[in-house]
């Protein structure tokens, strides 16, 4: 009878409902539930489930689920044809846009979002407020020298031996491929660097720790680290991320966040694409502290 | 009888056996399934991984390098060797605490206590065990970590010792019930003969039963091993994960299993990157597999005996 | 002579042997200790965000508020296809090793298979997982693909124990049942088997707690970090307690320190109680063994 139980078991899943989604969850009646795929940037993986929780309230026959995993991974399954939509807080690189158009004949197209800023964070007590974008490379850099907070003439209190201690992100971050091209112009990070699991982590490392210095998306800031004005260059004028300076590109390290999809969106994952650049979608973008997209770029 | 009644009962025999057969059959399907998952996880691996092993693979470096930059634009390089100094010296250091603190515990376990305090401190030891992988990232992150900044005055309390702590912890469980397994395998005659000639209690753990139970206690110790060295969430959430070979437990490292953990999601399926976690994915299927089997011929040294 | 006075050698023995004893009781403390005190930051930390509320609704407001139900049911889900598989299989084969088959090289390397089995890291398995159920096989990353491999991974441990609690059902009553004409799996069926029962459902119990524990394996092959809706079949993704804790620690802001713990709490609890079960039953089941 057990031989009968196990047979029965495998035919029954095996004769489940196929999955739903990968396919642009198209059409569908109006009380038929249907579900998008939505994985990838950790840094947009809070934002996405604000996303998906306020369309609830507008479709809520239409249910988002939500996957972090880091943009690689969300890429990676869009290569595989595995999800409707990838979060990405960078670039698709044309290697991936090659294997996307190669594997499943579509090419992907990209939506901004939202607006990130990468703030460069210190703990409080640390008497720093302003650094060159030159001095980060020289702190995080493979080739940079910068390892102890005397190189940059700054004694931080609390701290013994005066250590930098380097917080950053795992590769598969969008956040940590994003900083790598703008701060260390796609040269490699020096080893030896705390790589946490997510924003969070980062900001709960640097918040506990004197000697620490991390870098962090705008919507993971609290109140318990300080965000480091950048200058571009070392002598000119420094700005703080903050909403305006990301527009207006004042800011250094700003980033596009975007969401891609296997040829133009169809259907409802078009309805949900849209409402996320409305005005409420955006307006939960900015409750969740990032930057909404200006109008004038929404939609393109 | 009827003879149809004779020929009912004939079919039904021969029904019987046909499915005693086929029971029969499943059954030892089911037997072997070990072996086939066995053999199975490792084709599996090997499949995904092998071009990198094939084509890409640089033993020197893979095994010798400190450089991991699985995703460097410039110059890509797969060395395994700080991520190898992280698995062995959390383990290490676990096992330097585990060890004392597990053969303690199972010695008194055994021999010193009896009736409800050895049942409560079994119970406890087992519960010890029941406690998931993630809960002690948990523990290690969240309580150990201010814990021994304070202690210790270290910058991060993410390190080797964290890590370590953890999987010590982690580890005394197996270390103490398969230790005492070993002390109470060893025949009574062995203790009746040296309390007959007026040894205490510790005289006979000590002279006796101590060397007598040996290879079963080192089996332990090698299965406590095993159980580090695998241990994937809980060192992830708590050494800090750095790649870099550690020079104080007060460093922060990452092991083997944490790097594929923390980098399997990224990498596209097919690209060397991926190729050279699942390379990774075997080499730890060797060694858990080597430890694994060494621990068994030991136990299977004692049995005999 | 007095005979009975205590010689000063055998004084010092006694000494050595109390300061041993004390020293194993020390060492046997500082085990427990440690755990008492975690569980007892995790019960304070953690107590204030237990109710209702918060077990029976979903996560809101970036799971900064709300609850764990989803979670609940996707690792109920996991747990009871997987031990659906796991358990046949294993209950199967541990009747295969110990009724049927002759002890010799063969049984030797299955031995050796289980054993290795046991020991592969929980990473590993996921590797496996990925690479066989989520790709090989097409089921995609859903409950299913995660379910075998929280499968396989359980399998070994429960083969192991199944053995064990069959062969502690005398050699006797099988002998009996092979005089009366009986066949193999007649034996094994209406005698052997239930009065095993109860050692195999122990350790089929401690496999459960095992497979909601666990967090690697189904990383990448089945749990997600948040959906709507809770899963309808085996071909959807779910939701686990152990992700969704591994999740709020290290990914998600301004979770509140009662809930984070609240959800540790949770795990360690259900985990902690099904060990505890089986072990409750474990002693209900030796008194009442009839042999």
């Amino acid at each position: 009878m057990k031989a009968t139980a196990i047979a029965l078991i495998l035919v029954a899943a095996g004769c489940g409902k196929p999955r739903q989604g990968a396919g642009g969850g198209g059409g569908g009646g109006a009380n038929e539930r249907v579900m998008i795929q939505n994985k990838g940037s950790d840094t947009m993986v809070n934002l996405a489930q604000a996303w998906a929780e306020g369309y609830r309230a507008v479709k809520p026959n239409v249910g988002v689920a939500i996957s972090g995993g880091g943009s690689g991974t969300g890429i990676a399954a869009l290569i595989n044809g595995t999800v409707d939509i990838a979060n990405a807080s960078r670039d698709l690189e044309p290697r991936e846009a090659d294997l996307a158009k190669k594997n499943t004949g579509k090419d992907p197209v990209r939506h901004v979002v939202a607006l990130d800023a990468i703030a460069v964070i210190v703990h409080p007590s640390n008497p720093l407020a302003e650094i060159a974008l030159a001095q980060v490379a020289c702190i995080y850099g493979a080739d940079g020298t910068c390892a102890k907070w005397s190189d940059l003439n700054v004694e931080v209190p609390a701290c013994s031996g005066q250590e930098i201690v380097r917080a950053s992100r795992q590769n598969n971050s969008g956040t940590y491929h994003y900083f790598r091209e703008v701060v260390l112009g796609k040269k490699d990070f020096r080893l030896g660097s705390r790589d946490m699991n997510g924003s969070k982590e980062v900001t709960d490392l640097v918040a506990h720790t004197p000697c620490a210095i991390g870098y962090t998306g705008l919507g993971y800031l609290t109140p318990g680290v300080k965000a480091l004005c950048i200058a571009a260059e070392p002598g000119k004028p420094c700005s703080q991320p903050t909403k305006q300076s990301a527009i207006s590109g004042e800011y250094a390290i700003a980033r596009d966040l975007y969401m891609y999809t296997l040829g133009p969106p169809q259907g409802t994952v078009r309805g949900y694409l849209d409402w996320i650049l409305s005005e409420a979608g955006q307006a939960a973008v900015e409750q969740a502290g990032y930057i909404p997209v200006p109008r004038e770029r929404r939609g393109k | 009888m009827s003879s149809r009644r004779v020929a009912r009962a004939g079919l039904r025999l021969r029904t019987e056996r046909l499915l005693e057969v086929a029971i029969e059959v499943v059954i030892r399907l089911c037997g072997v399934s070990a072996i086939l998952f066995v053999v199975a996880i490792f084709l599996f691996i090997f499949r995904e991984g092998k071009d990198f092993v094939l084509d890409s693979l640089k033993p020197g470096e893979f095994f010798l390098s400190p450089e991991w930059y699985p995703d460097s634009v410039e110059h890509k390089r797969y060395g395994t060797l700080a991520l190898v100094a992280g698995t062995a010296s959390v383990t290490i250091l676990a096992m330097l605490i585990a060890v004392p603190f597990g053969l303690g515990a199972a010695i008194y376990v055994a021999e010193f206590s009896s009736g409800r305090t050895r049942e409560v401190l079994k119970v406890v030891i087992e519960l010890l065990a029941a406690i998931p992988s993630v809960v002690w990232g948990f523990i290690g992150m969240l309580i150990l970590n201010p814990l021994i900044i304070q202690l210790f005055d270290a910058p991060v309390g993410l390190n080797v010792l964290n890590g370590a702590l953890i999987l010590a912890l982690m580890s005394v469980p197996v270390i103490v019930s398969i230790g005492e397994d070993a002390l109470k395998a060893v025949p009574d005659s062995y203790r009746e003969a040296a309390e007959a000639l007026g040894a205490t209690r510790w005289q006979v753990v000590y002279r006796v039963l101590l060397p007598a139970a040996r290879s079963g206690l080192l089996a332990a110790v090698l299965l406590g091993v095993g159980r580090a060295i695998g241990e994937t969430m809980a060192v992830l959430m708590s050494t800090g994960h750095a790649v870099k070979i550690p020079t104080s437990p007060l460093d922060s490292v990452r092991t083997l299993t944490a790097t594929i953990a923390a980098e399997l999601g990224e990498a596209p399926r097919g690209s060397e990157h991926y190729r050279a976690l699942f390379t990774i994915g075997m080499l730890l299927f060797v060694i858990t597999f080597v430890v694994n089997l060494t621990a068994d011929l030991v136990i299977k040294g004692v049995r005999r005996r | 002579m007095n005979p009975f006075s205590q010689s000063s050698r055998s004084r010092s023995l006694r000494r050595t042997q109390g300061v041993a004893r004390a020293v194993f009781f020390c060492v046997t403390l500082l085990l427990v200790i440690p755990i008492v005190a975690i569980i007892g930051m995790l019960l304070l930390r953690g107590a204030p965000a237990l109710s209702a509320e918060f077990l029976f609704s979903e996560p809101l407001r970036g799971m900064t508020a709300g609850g764990i139900f989803p979670a609940l049911v996707g690792t109920l889900w996991l747990v009871g296809v997987s031990l659906a598989v796991a358990a046949p299989i294993g209950v199967l084969a541990a009747v295969y090793l110990n009724e049927y088959a002759r002890e010799g090289w063969f049984t030797r390397i299955i031995h050796l298979a289980i054993v290795n089995l046991a020991g592969v890291p929980s990473i590993v398995h996921a590797l496996f997982g990925v690479g066989a159920f989520v790709l090989f096989l097409g089921m995609g990353t859903s409950i299913l693909a995660a379910s075998l491999t929280l499968a396989v991974m359980t399998l070994p441990v429960i083969i192991a124990s199944t053995k064990e609690a069959l062969s502690a059902v005398p050699t006797a009553f099988r002998e009996a049942c092979w005089s009366l004409g009986a066949t193999r799996w007649q034996t094994v069926r209406r005698v052997v088997l239930p009065n095993a029962i109860s050692g195999i459902l122990t350790g089929v119990i401690l496999q459960v707690a095992r497979a909601a524990g666990e967090t690697a394996p189904i990383l990448f092959t089945g749990a997600a970090f948040f959906l709507p809706f809770l899963p309808q079949s085996v071909h959807d993704q779910c939701m686990a307690l152990s992700m969704h804790l591994f999740v709020i620690t290290t990914q998600v802001p301004n979770v509140s320190q009662a809930m984070t713990y609240g959800t540790a709490l949770v795990l360690l609890g259900v985990v902690l109680m099904v060990n505890a079960t089986s072990i409750a039953f474990r002693y209900y089941l030796r008194r009442r063994k009839r042999w």
